[in-house]
Parts: structure tokens; C-alpha cells; sequence
């Protein structure tokens, strides 16, 4: 017993001196700091590409060396869970990519901190935010407090088919519907003189999740002239006729006259089979923000590549119900949302994160990325070049544009939104019962108080 | 060390061997320790964490994530309000689940295991091997690799399924969208018939020939045969299998990789809607009381399990 007990005892010595060894060994070569940022797509490529070799090359001449680790998350399918229990449990890269709405649930529960207070207020002295508008600023903030630098921002139109749309009857490059009557009759003509296609996709139902909140109902809500929230009264709109006219135009689309392919609004991997249906040019008009364009439709690389994009793919705008009677009075209305990179709160190195963070923002670097993937930067010196559609966004569809509502009960209200537009299109309810069913359950969610009806 | 105990023991007096255990108490106290703090640590403290949890609105974001705060039985209610039963709420998962327990576990698996097990009886040959490795193999390989097999499969354009109804002349199915519930109940029985017919096989080979030849030289036919010779001689075998295939299906995760719980939640069973309240919505209090709620209703089925094994043990 003794003796394998002295036994014992000389190896858990042996793995003790083991371990300190090799932290010992660890410990002399982690004298350059290592930051860990995750990314994806292009944005990975560029990082590990461009701004890695630069950055590590600037810190090590100045004598403090950093070792950039960019780490793939291209395949994170819930990266709001991912994030939220990572953040929650002490863990996760120092940098990350941020969906700027998820800001307010986020500070609200304690899992983010603000620039402010990792960095110091220097983190105001950077040379960047002086190129980035205010209002591109903000899509990385929360109330007056700045949590990170946003990407930049996108905005949302009707992507068509130019070869459909021309057999339909409607002229190759200029389509452009407006009112919703209009958008209906390309439609009906679509169905009528193309076989095979599928007229319009317009998102709906709870399997898309945010992209039925963002690129199908809230565009359809902002033409009838409303938004989700009324920023004059600080009230959430729960009922009103311009939800109604959305739910009805879903109708219209999907159970009515079959204008749209309900299957995919339905279906777990719908998004993907229309954005795939699309590429195909077996989809007509398809509302969604640039992001088709620049990302999934790219001819090299795009997760649905469409290698004749440039000479098949064009745009119009979201026309309102009927012209002048969009958000705003407006005739034509889109919606943007943006993204971000964050610094972690559990980062052990908040300074080096933010002196890697600012320098992948420079003009210099940044002009890189843009070479790789043309979009709206959030710096005003990196503008859109070399691709004329992205151009016209920026002129023609910018300026039409607004935001949703930065407040921590958003998601669980979108969350009943896309309910609601599955509950049409799958012809469970009709749009009366759909909306009385919302309007319920919204004022639950924030409160009678912080609900409003619109007569 | 442990090879050396029996014999020193064994020279010790009769009287004195009984009493005298193997170990010490104090050593056998820190042997049995760590697996004690680890039962501590990852079972019994978040056994009563959840159920302490369940009263409060604790979630992992927004405002009540830094002070939730104590809500009584309102986690609790809210599952059985008054509209529970509409689609994505819990009455109406906990029906799912109960349709897909009995389709896919009582009647799919346990059936077709057993089927298999009678058809198969006694016999050996190319087929019988053919059938117990593929239905082995349906068991075995991993739930993503499944998942994508049976989109292909079920997929309504191009899917295997749907080419074979059409060759045989029937018309193409859109199963996912239209038929899911029966989609997972199939999937389901697909996957998990293999423990039913193993169990059941081995059951049957453990009952003497001679009952089965005596019962047909009387002149028995196939019914009365399964029902006076077979089904007697399998009950606490069939009483286990069911309750085990009916615990796991009850917690099977796996249809969410092919419906994701939809469309419209009509495949919303129990286990994805508690994953959807607690990790998708980041409820943890909610979460918790649905938890509990399909705790309490596994532990009934777990006594009705252990009764039966210890009734069947005392035979």
C-alpha cells in the first residue's frame, strides 16, 4: 500500500514538473500577444491575406509583437446563440463580426461593454471616424455609446431576372414598377407568358427568421407607410391598415394567385432553394438587400454563382402602394441594417484588439477588401468602384432609406412578425385573424403601455 | 495490488472474512469521491438549478440577463394557457410528440423490429444478413450524415422517394412541406428499428424449438402461435423495449435536422420546442420549466420502467 502509494506520489510530481515546463516553454513564447478575430468569406481571405502580414509586420517593427488569429466562421449557423453563450461564459474571440440590432439585448443583458470602457476614451481619437457619417456610426452603437466599427451598410430592392422580365413584355434595363399594383401585374404577366418560373419571391415565415422580418415584411410595411415602431410616439405599432395591406399583399402572392412559391417560405433551406432557384433564372423579381448581389450571386466564389450576373441581373426599387404613399410620404422606400466588428469583453487585451481593429480600417487596408468585394464601406474614402450596380445603389437608393428600431424587445416582435406572415402564406389564418393574433401577442411582449393602434 | 487481496483474505479466518470488507471505509470513501463530486457537479446541481431557474424570468439577454427576477408558477402557466394547443406552443408539442412516439417508436420500430425478429426466426442465409446490416447501419451512422441522406431522399423534384412513386405510377409527394409529422415518423422508424430487432431476436432465441413444433403438429396457425406461445414468452422483453424506445424518441432531437420543427411548427415536438425557448430565444426561465416538465414526465415513464424490470427480475 505504501510503497505504491510513494509510487503515486512520484508521478503526480512528474506530471507536475511536466506542466511547468511547458508553460514555462509556452509562457517564452507567447511574449508577442496573440489576438484571435473571426471572419469569413472574403472578409477571412483579406485578413489572412493582407492584413495579417501588414499588421504584424507594423507591430513587430515597433517592438510590440502581435500574432493575428483569424479564425473561420463561415459556417456558424446560429451566430447570435453562438455569440450570446460564448460572451456569456467568459469565452469567444477578442474580435467578432456583430449584427448591429442584436446591440440592445446584448448591452441590456451585460454581455458587451463599450469602447469607451475597454479602450479608454482615446478609442475616440481615431483618425477613422472622422470618414464614417454618423449615421453608418450608429449601426455599431447604443444609446451614445460606441461598441465597436461597423463594416458599412446595404440596402434592400426588387433583384430581376432582365431575360424574364423581357419576355414578360417589360423593357430589359429600366423595369421599374410603382406602386403595388404594378409589381402584381409584372407578376401576373411573368406567370402568363413564362413557364417554369416563379414570379416573385417576397420572404415570409419564421424558418428565414430576420430576412422575412427585414427583407420581406418590413419593405412591404414601409411602402404602405409605416414602420414596425412609431419613433414620434415611442410606441410599437401592433395593428393598423398598413399591416393589414402587407398581410393582404402576401395573400395575394402566395395563396390567392400563386404569384410565389409558398413551398419556400415554409421549408427549412427555403431561403437557400429561392436564392438557388434565382441563379438558376428560374426566379423572376426576388426582393433582398446587395447582399445577393455581392455575395451569393458573385460569379467566382458566390454560394450560388451566377457567372452571367453582370448581364442578367438588374434592380428596381420598392415602389409604395401607391406612389407618394410610402414611409415618409416617400414613392419608393428600402430599409438598411448593418454589421459590425466588436471587441470582446473578456478580451485580456482590449488595447491590441483596437489598435488591430483600427488599423484593418484604415483607408489602406480597407481599399484592399474593397477590391475584393465592392460594397457600401463605412468609410467615406473607400468608396464603390468598379461596379456600376453597386454605384447606383449608393445614388439611386441610399438616400431612401431608415432603419429598425434599436430597442432590446425588437427580435422578440420580429420573432412574431414572422409568425404572422406564416401564419397568411400558409393559409393557417386569414390577414384579419393573422393580425389580431400579433396584435396580441406583441402587446404582451412590450406592454400595453408601449403599444399603440393606428385607426 | 487488487490481484493479491483474494488470497490474502481467503487466509483469513471464516469469521473474520465476512466482516472485513475488500477496502477501508475511508479508502473506499475517496475511491468512490470524484465520480461523486463529478454526479454532484454535472447532475445533481443542475437538477435543482433548473428547477430554481424555472421560477425566475432569467434570460441570457436583454434586461432581465443581469437581474432576473422571481416570477412564482408564471413560467409554469404560461405553458398551459389558455391557447396552448395552437401550433408552436407546448400543448401542442407535447400532442406532436405523443403522435410521434406512438407512430415512430410503439408502432414503427418496436413493429417492424419485431416482424423482422419473427420473419427471420431460426433462420440464417444471404438475406437475413443483407436485411440485419442494413437495418444495423440505418442505426449507426451519424445524424448529419442521415440528414442529408433523407433531404435527397424526400427532396419533391429529384428525390429518390419521389422517382419511385412515379415509376410505379403514382404521383409525387411534396413530404416535407406537406406531410411532415408522417415524413419524421418514417425517418424515425428508419433509424432506430435496429435496437427493437436485436432485443426481440435475441428474446426468440431464447425460447425452446419444441413449444413452436408441438404447437404445429395441434395445428396452430401463425396468430395463435404469436399469440399463446411468442407474445407470452416476449412480454418483459417487449415492456422493456418499449419503454426504453419510447424514453429515447420522447428526447430525440434528430427530426430538427430535417424540418427544423416546421413548417409552421408541425414538427415542433418536445425537444425542439425546448431547445427553441431556451437556446434560440435565450429564455433560460422558460426554458427551465419546460425542462422540468419533461423531466417529471420521463421520470414517470423511467418508474414504469424500472417497476416492470423489477417485477419481471422477482419472477
Amino acid at each position: 500500500m505504501f510503497k505504491s502509494f510513494k509510487r503515486m506520489t512520484h508521478l503526480v510530481a512528474l506530471i507536475a514538473v511536466i506542466f511547468t515546463l511547458s508553460s514555462g516553454l509556452s509562457a517564452k513564447a507567447a511574449d508577442a500577444v496573440t489576438i484571435t478575430i473571426s471572419a469569413g468569406g472574403n472578409e477571412l481571405k483579406w485578413i489572412q491575406e493582407t492584413v495579417k502580414p501588414a499588421f504584424e509586420k507594423k507591430m513587430a517593427d515597433a517592438g510590440t509583437p502581435i500574432v493575428v488569429n483569424a479564425i473561420d466562421n463561415s459556417n456558424v449557423k446560429d451566430a447570435k446563440q453562438q455569440l450570446a453563450l460564448d460572451l456569456k461564459a467568459g469565452k469567444g474571440t477578442d474580435l467578432f463580426s456583430f449584427d448591429g440590432f442584436w446591440l440592445p439585448e446584448f448591452v441590456e443583458g451585460g454581455l458587451l461593454k463599450s469602447l469607451d470602457a475597454l479602450v479608454g476614451p482615446d478609442y475616440a481619437n481615431w483618425e477613422g471616424w472622422k470618414q464614417i457619417p454618423q449615421s453608418i456610426q450608429n449601426v455599431s452603437a447604443y444609446n451614445g455609446k460606441q461598441y465597436g466599427i461597423p463594416r458599412g451598410t446595404d440596402a434592400r430592392v426588387i433583384w430581376y431576372n432582365k431575360d424574364i422580365i423581357e419576355k414578360a413584355g417589360y423593357p430589359r434595363d429600366t423595369f421599374q414598377p410603382k406602386s403595388w399594383a404594378e409589381l402584381l401585374d409584372a407578376a401576373r404577366a411573368v406567370k402568363s407568358k413564362v413557364t417554369g418560373v416563379t414570379p416573385i419571391q417576397l420572404n415570409a415565415g419564421t424558418a428565414m427568421g430576420e430576412a422575412t422580418t427585414l427583407q420581406g415584411y418590413t419593405m412591404a410595411l414601409l411602402g404602405a407607410g409605416e414602420n414596425i415602431y412609431n419613433l414620434d410616439q415611442k410606441k410599437w405599432i401592433v395593428s393598423s391598415p398598413a399591416i393589414l395591406d402587407t398581410l393582404k399583399l402576401y395573400e395575394t402572392i402566395y395563396t390567392k394567385e400563386a404569384l410565389g412559391e409558398s413551398r419556400w417560405q415554409l421549408v427549412k433551406n427555403g431561403r437557400d432553394l429561392s436564392f438557388q432557384a434565382f441563379s438558376q433564372g428560374k426566379v423572376a423579381m426576388l426582393v433582398e438587400g446587395d447582399y445577393l448581389w455581392r455575395s451569393i450571386l458573385i460569379p467566382t466564389g458566390g454560394d450560388f454563382a451566377m457567372p452571367d450576373r453582370d448581364k442578367v441581373v438588374g434592380f428596381a426599387k420598392f415602389p409604395a402602394e401607391q406612389p407618394g404613399k410610402g414611409y415618409r410620404g416617400q414613392d419608393f422606400v428600402t430599409i438598411s441594417g448593418g454589421t459590425g466588428f466588436v471587441l470582446n469583453p473578456n478580451t485580456g487585451h482590449a488595447k491590441e484588439a483596437w489598435s488591430l481593429l483600427t488599423f484593418m480600417y484604415s483607408q489602406e487596408q480597407l481599399a484592399g477588401l474593397q477590391k475584393l468585394e465592392p460594397r457600401i464601406r463605412a468609410r467615406l474614402d473607400v468608396p464603390v468602384t468598379g461596379d456600376d450596380t453597386m454605384t447606383r445603389m449608393v445614388k439611386e437608393v441610399l438616400p431612401l432609406t431608415t432603419i429598425r428600431p434599436l430597442l432590446p424587445a425588437y427580435t422578440k416582435v420580429s420573432d412574431q412578425i414572422q409568425l404572422m406572415t406564416e401564419r397568411v402564406v400558409s393559409a393557417e389564418m386569414t390577414p384579419d385573424q393573422a393580425l389580431a393574433a400579433y396584435t396580441k401577442a406583441v402587446t404582451d411582449i412590450v406592454g400595453a403601455d408601449n403599444a399603440m393602434t393606428v385607426k | 495490488m487488487t490481484t493479491t487481496t483474494p488470497t490474502r483474505e481467503a487466509a483469513l479466518p471464516v469469521g473474520r472474512r465476512k466482516s472485513r470488507a475488500v477496502l477501508s471505509r475511508p479508502i473506499s470513501l475517496a475511491f468512490i469521491s470524484p465520480s461523486t463530486v463529478l454526479i454532484i457537479l454535472f447532475l445533481i446541481y443542475p437538477f435543482f438549478s433548473i428547477i430554481a431557474t424555472s421560477f425566475t424570468n432569467e434570460a441570457l439577454t436583454g434586461i432581465h440577463a443581469l437581474k432576473p427576477d422571481f416570477v412564482g408558477w408564471d413560467n409554469y402557466r404560461s405553458l398551459f394557457n389558455a391557447d396552448w394547443m395552437n401550433r408552436g406552443q407546448f400543448g401542442a408539442s407535447l400532442w406532436l410528440t405523443i403522435q410521434f412516439v406512438i407512430g415512430s417508436a410503439l408502432i414503427g420500430q418496436a413493429g417492424l423490429g419485431m416482424l423482422i425478429a419473427i420473419v427471420f426466426r431460426g433462420k440464417s442465409g444471404p438475406l437475413r444478413q443483407i436485411v440485419y446490416l442494413l437495418v444495423i447501419v440505418a442505426w449507426i451512422i451519424p445524424d448529419v450524415v442521415i440528414a442529408f441522406a433523407w433531404f435527397a431522399f424526400l427532396d419533391p423534384d429529384v428525390g429518390t422517394l419521389n422517382v419511385i412513386l412515379r415509376t410505379v405510377g403514382l404521383s409525387p409527394l411534396d413530404w416535407l412541406l406537406n406531410y411532415p409529422l408522417v415524413s419524421i415518423i418514417i425517418f424515425n422508424t428508419w433509424r432506430g428499428t435496429a435496437f427493437s430487432m436485436l432485443l426481440f431476436t435475441s428474446a426468440l432465441s431464447s425460447i425452446p424449438p419444441s413449444y413452436l413444433e408441438t404447437a404445429e403438429v395441434i395445428g396452430a396457425n401463425a396468430w395463435q402461435k404469436f399469440r399463446d406461445i411468442l407474445f407470452p414468452q416476449l412480454r418483459t422483453t417487449i415492456a422493456t423495449d418499449m419503454i426504453l424506445i419510447t424514453l429515447w424518441t420522447f428526447n430525440t432531437f434528430s427530426p430538427y435536422l430535417l424540418t427544423g420543427g416546421g413548417p409552421g411548427f408541425r414538427t415542433d415536438v418536445l425537444s425542439i420546442y425546448t431547445y427553441r425557448v431556451g437556446l434560440r430565444d435565450l429564455e433560460f426561465g422558460k426554458g427551465s420549466a419546460v425542462a422540468v416538465v419533461v423531466m417529471l414526465i420521463n421520470l414517470t415513464l423511467s418508474s414504469v420502467y424500472l417497476m416492470t424490470s423489477r417485477r419481471s427480475r422477482q419472477r
